[in-house]
């Protein structure tokens, strides 16, 4: 039992050999002249590539895509509960469409109460 | 823009466009003149001994074997490089399937396309990103000496202005054949050089 522990040591030391030379691979190849060095300030800063942002990156969104994602999120939760639901509905029975229908009671109350508060409505 | 300059935030879209403006028109001065083939080593004759140059055959080949390009692709040619990559020319064959979005991890530039001077920073940006050794085949008129835009206020008379290019592929747009051979040529161009010329 013990030594089936050896291989997970035996493995390790091949992970950290590995790493390490692949990681001084190219530290050797720079030592001996091969990998050429040309630094430039775009190619030594730490943004790794494509363009800069110009401008500013602070952008306003409309407070109304709040209220669509909160709803939208509900009606998401709704079909997480409702799927395993309706792949066991023989075995769960009636007491689980009674359950399964309570849930939904409680979450069409909830979008009855958005309707109602006009949240629907883009203004 | 540039890295090193004091970050200055812009709010208002007229200054951003009298920024852009100013870098580009900088741009626009210091590269009149165009950048030479830096070649001098294709005519050096050199004193290899056995070892070196046995050294050099080696990453040479591994050099040119898996050339990848980098995207940059501003116009029309485009089409003729992507009949190129795709399965009727094959240029899998080269080693160069993969098309790095990243220029971390390329070391070609295909330039194939029309350059105007407003995407002449961001070509030379890309450029400076990509990792030694790299190379450059501009492709297409537009490429070479901006073709017939050349005399166009806004498009870049060749992109030897404002990057150092390796092999010229003519045509309007070259024929995937002609990119083949233009790529051919690069490999010709990588078999020569050496390794103690570069340090």
């Amino acid at each position: 039992m013990l030594a089936n522990y050896g291989y997970i040591g035996l493995f390790l030391i091949v992970a950290i050999l590995f790493a390490v030379s692949t990681l001084s691979l190219p530290i050797f190849l720079r030592f001996i002249r091969i990998v050429p060095r040309k630094p430039n300030p775009i190619k030594s800063s730490t943004y790794e590539c494509g363009m800069e942002t110009i401008g500013k990156s602070w952008v306003q969104f409309n407070f109304h895509y709040y209220f669509y994602a909160l709803i939208f999120l509900a009606l998401d939760v709704l079909v997480i509960f409702l799927y395993p639901w309706a792949v066991d509905l023989r075995q769960l029975g009636g007491s689980g469409l009674i359950a399964a229908t309570i849930f939904i009671f409680i979450i069409v109350v909830g979008y009855i109460y958005a309707w109602r508060q006009k949240v629907l409505e883009w203004k | 823009m540039e890295v090193g300059k004091t970050k200055t935030y812009v709010y208002s879209d007229a200054e951003l466009d009298r920024a852009e403006g100013e870098a580009i028109e900088a741009l626009k001065t210091h590269s009149q003149q165009p950048i030479p083939d830096p070649d001098r080593w294709l005519d050096e004759e050199l004193k290899r001994n056995i070892l070196l140059t046995s050294l050099d055959v080696a990453i040479n080949w591994a050099r040119r074997s898996s050339l990848w390009p980098v995207v940059c692709f501003p116009a029309c040619c485009a089409f003729e490089f992507i009949t190129t990559a795709a399965s009727r020319f094959d240029i899998s064959r080269f080693g160069m399937e993969i098309i790095r979005a990243s220029p971390r991890q390329a070391d070609l530039m295909i330039t194939a396309g029309t350059l105007t001077w407003k995407m002449a920073p961001q070509v030379r940006r890309i450029y400076d990103q990509m990792a030694e050794p790299k190379w450059v085949i501009a492709m297409g008129a537009c490429g070479i000496s901006g073709g017939i835009f050349a005399s166009s206020y806004s498009v870049v008379p060749g992109y030897n202005r404002i990057i150092p290019v390796d092999v010229y592929v003519p045509g309007c747009p070259p024929r995937p054949e002609a990119l083949l051979y233009g790529i051919q040529m690069l490999h010709h161009k990588i078999s020569k050089r050496s390794i103690v010329i570069e340090r």
